[in-house]
């Protein structure tokens, strides 16, 4: 099925509608509407035009809070993200719909059929970003409650994967009858309900749906523990990962293709695009310039005070944000869950303490501070489309990543450069597509048809899956 | 209470799969796996938004059919899928209450009405059967419960649609507040076999409530009920004999003469490949006597559900000659492009239950 005429080393760009967070610029008129559909319409078609691999969903299943109130600082109110890729399936060709869904806060069976759904609407465009967030704050909203020990997240996870997986391979077109003159819908015997016997729950289902045209939804991980990156090295596709650093791309990459072998998969097996972050202008001056504004625009003296709040755990309110951070420690020893899962479990003290003194040696105050902790560790790219590009095609020729999964931080235009004049440079140095490889995201990923199809249900299987779920 | 010649009524038609029969997939020049081919699906909807339809339902079920085809897309997701493609025609799927997450159908819905600008319906469905419950690894919900707990994943969602007001989002660069928190509520259910804290993490939908439909005795809280008999004169009789004070929608089985072939005809060639067990009242025969028929019965009732025994030929020929005959006679709501179903089906805008007024 995979077509291979283009050649190695390709990148790949996938990009992430945030719709969280003070990633995403709201202050200023060009900023449109974080939640209707026109906006994701236009961000996903833009990114078509420019050839990317895959449109990207995150997912949060509590409405951030902040010191025990809602969070009211930061765009929030993203749409399901099944719900949307299934209406933007029907305005898109070619792209990939990838979705953020949990573990924790989902049924197994629900979610193989909703995702094969998607899969089989889309024409083979699915995807899956496997998330293991888990805590009792976001159970309140869940029949379960916070029912699972965090210790427990990965094997839960897993076992929860590979039901799906099991689901997902039950049947296929070939078992669907060629004609209406067959004896029966089934061209053979129907299919086997799938059983799963585990700690949280026993499962037992029949799929209602065959395989996709790229058999099924390719899985992405986001998840950075050893526990995470294992996981990944067993049951993904694609890391969407945290270390967009060259350097730091390049341990990340050795380090999980040690796992990737230790699991039995070719090393090829798993791509890995980091989250990054682009401010792109003709020339450095200006790109330095955005960059100034951007950040201005993110981080205003709220959004700073608010910022810090989070590890210091009470209210700041009384701070100057032009002057210095505060001199005292921490109330709370960890942060809280509730500004999502990029912020939680940070060790506060010694966090807060390695800040005080950075922000004094380089006479940042606040506003500054914060500002400048804004982005993405190494994966934000600031500079003229032609130098970018040239840091690019380092990277391609590294091998340290297959591409960049982009958050723009305007929406819903925020690609449109990097669509016009980052993609044509970095078609012309060959470290990008020129076309869509075919009609799946496993072809346009450049990933192999999934080798680890599951068996027909056996009690072994019961057995080897009885770890969780 | 209603006449026929008022224009009050609506047209819903069902387009799951190939049609109400089981055998209607081998008839309809179409190869079997078709109806997992959502463009073939979209073709089926945009003859039914052109036609004049006020509405297509999505048939859904966590179980694999037990007749005609054996696989089915997600209701909601060909919903969603619909949404962009289409522009007046409202969009109501079945999903079913009981084995889902509230938390998760809530934002499903919302996410369809907002897809649809605002076109999303909802028919609630509740199984409760053990082979349901064992796809999620729960137990059989008894017959006695089910309106119970229909009534609480109702409540949650409606609350969890109110929890942020209209008006929620400010952008006030001044204060650097993207929301006004004061419009953001907790929806606080608490009900017998769960409880959802809220609030939303979706916007209120465009429609604020998402309109419901449901069928005895599922219907405590829904904005329309539907009326079910298995034949025509017990559906004329129950749909007189129904007191339900909101929209009231008849269900109903139909099969036209198609082509030159009698309606009885197509149907014995159908039924000769599997037997037709359906619940539902059914209508066969010609364009003329079904227009009759639909002119008495939309006299009691406000709109109908309409199955076709074959998607494509029975939609097509009701969409010839029965439909215009409907219109002709002033029976039907008009429909207005860019109007939300709430507005089709005549409802009035939805109160928001946290909202000071
Ligand atoms: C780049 C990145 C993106 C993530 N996006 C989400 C998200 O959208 N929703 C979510 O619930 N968790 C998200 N997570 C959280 C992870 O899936 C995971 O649950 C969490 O990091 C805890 O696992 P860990 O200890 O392996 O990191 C993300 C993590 C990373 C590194």
């Amino acid at each position: 099925m995979s077509t291979r005429n283009q050649p190695k080393n390709l990148l790949r760009l996938g990009v992430f509608f945030q719709g969280v967070n003070s990633g995403t610029v709201w202050k200023t008129p060009e900023a449109g509407s974080q939640t209707d559909f026109e906006s994701f319409r236009r961000l996903i078609q833009t990114a078509e035009r420019g050839i990317f691999s895959a449109f990207f969903l995150g997912e949060g299943l509590r409405l951030r809070e902040h010191l025990g109130q809602i969070h009211d600082l930061d765009v929030a109110g993203r749409p399901d993200a099944q719900t949307l890729l299934a209406a933007l399936a029907a305005v898109t060709n070619r792209i990939g719909l990838v979705a953020t869904q949990n573990t924790t806060y989902n049924d197994p069976a629900d979610m193989a059929h909703r995702l094969a759904s998607l899969d089989l609407i889309s024409g083979g465009r699915a995807a899956w970003n496997i998330v293991t967030t888990d805590n009792a704050w976001t159970g309140a909203n869940f029949r379960r409650g916070g029912y699972l020990d965090h210790a427990d997240r990965y094997t839960h996870a897993e076992a929860f994967v590979a039901t799906a997986k099991r689901i997902w391979d039950s049947w296929g077109r070939e078992d669907i009858a060629a004609n209406g003159s067959q004896s029966a819908w089934f061209a053979g015997n129907a299919p086997k309900p799938v059983e799963h016997t585990g700690k949280h729950y026993n499962i037992s289902y029949t799929s209602r749906l065959p395989r996709s045209a790229q058999i099924r939804p390719v899985l992405f991980q986001a998840g950075d523990s050893a526990e995470g990156r294992d996981f990944a090295a067993r049951q993904a596709d694609v890391i969407f990962s945290a270390h967009g650093g060259l350097e730091a791309a390049k341990v990340f990459r050795a380090d999980i293709t040690a796992r990737t072998l230790k699991a039995g998969r070719p090393a090829s097996a798993v791509k890995i695009m980091p989250g990054s972050e682009f401010i792109l202008a003709a020339t450095e001056s200006e790109a330095e310039e955005k960059h100034r504004w951007v950040r201005e625009q993110q981080i205003g003296p709220q959004q700073a005070l608010a910022y810090l709040e989070q590890f210091w755990g009470e209210s700041l309110a009384g701070l100057d944000p032009e002057g210095p951070l505060p001199d005292f420690d921490p109330k709370i020893s960890e942060s809280d869950v509730t500004r999502g899962s990029g912020f939680q479990g940070a060790k506060a003290v010694e966090l807060t303490r390695s800040w005080r003194e950075s922000a004094k040696d380089q006479g940042l105050n606040i506003l500054e501070f914060v500002r400048g902790k804004s982005g993405r560790v190494g994966g934000s790219f600031v500079g003229s489309y032609a130098r970018v590009a040239d840091t690019l095609e380092r990277y391609a020729e590294s091998g340290a990543v297959d591409g960049f999964n982009i958050t723009p931080w305007l929406i819903p235009s925020g690609l449109d450069d990097i669509v016009n004049h980052l993609v044509p440079e970095l078609q012309e140095r060959g470290v990008y597509p020129t076309h869509y490889a075919g009609d799946t995201l496993r072809e346009n990923l450049g990933l192999e048809d999934p080798t680890d199809v599951a068996p027909a249900v056996t009690d072994e299987d019961n057995t080897r899956y009885e770890v969780a779920v | 209470m209603t006449t026929a010649h008022q224009p009050n009524a609506i047209l819903v038609l069902e387009v799951d799969g190939a049609g109400a029969h089981p055998a209607a997939w081998r008839l309809d020049n179409q190869t079997p796996d078709s109806v997992l081919d959502a463009q073939q699906i979209a073709k089926a909807v945009l003859a039914a938004e052109s036609a004049g339809f006020h509405a297509v339902s999505i048939e859904d079920s966590r179980l694999a059919p037990g007749s005609g085809p054996g696989a089915r897309l997600d209701a909601i997701q060909r919903a969603a899928f619909l949404g962009p493609l289409t522009h007046s025609i409202g969009l109501i799927p079945v999903a079913d209450s009981i084995y889902t997450e509230p938390f998760h159908l809530s934002t499903q819905l919302s996410a369809l009405d907002g897809v649809s600008a605002g076109r999303a319906g909802w028919i609630v469905s509740a199984g409760g059967t053990a082979a349901e419950g064992a796809a999620v690894g729960r137990e059989a919900v008894t017959a006695g419960e089910l309106p119970g707990e229909v009534a609480d994943v109702l409540e949650a969602s409606r609350r969890l649609w109110d929890s942020w007001e209209d008006g929620a989002v400010i952008k006030d660069v001044a204060t650097g507040r993207y929301l006004d928190r004061s419009k953001v509520h907790y929806a606080d259910f608490v009900g017998k076999r769960f409880s959802v804290k809220g609030s939303s993490i979706s916007p209120r939908p465009i429609q604020g409530q998402i309109p419901v439909f449901a069928a005895e005795p599922l219907d405590a809280d829904s904005d329309a009920i539907l009326i079910g008999a298995p034949d025509l004169d017990g559906l004329l009789a129950a749909a007189q004999g129904n007191s339900f004070p909101g929209i009231r929608i008849a269900e109903l089985d139909f099969v036209l003469d198609h082509a030159g072939e009698p309606a009885a005809d197509r149907v014995e060639a159908l039924d000769g490949w599997e037997p037709w067990h359906s619940p539902r009242a059914r209508f066969t025969g010609t364009a003329t006597d079904f227009t009759d028929y639909l002119l008495e019965l939309l006299g009691h009732v406000g709109g109908v559900r309409l199955h076709p025994a074959e998607l494509r030929k029975d939609a097509q020929e009701f969409a010839a000659l029965v439909l215009p005959a409907l219109r002709l006679a002033g029976a039907l709501k008009p429909i207005r492009t860019g109007n939300t179903l709430r507005e089709t089906l005549g409802l009035p805008a939805a109160r928001n239950r946290f909202a000071a007024s």
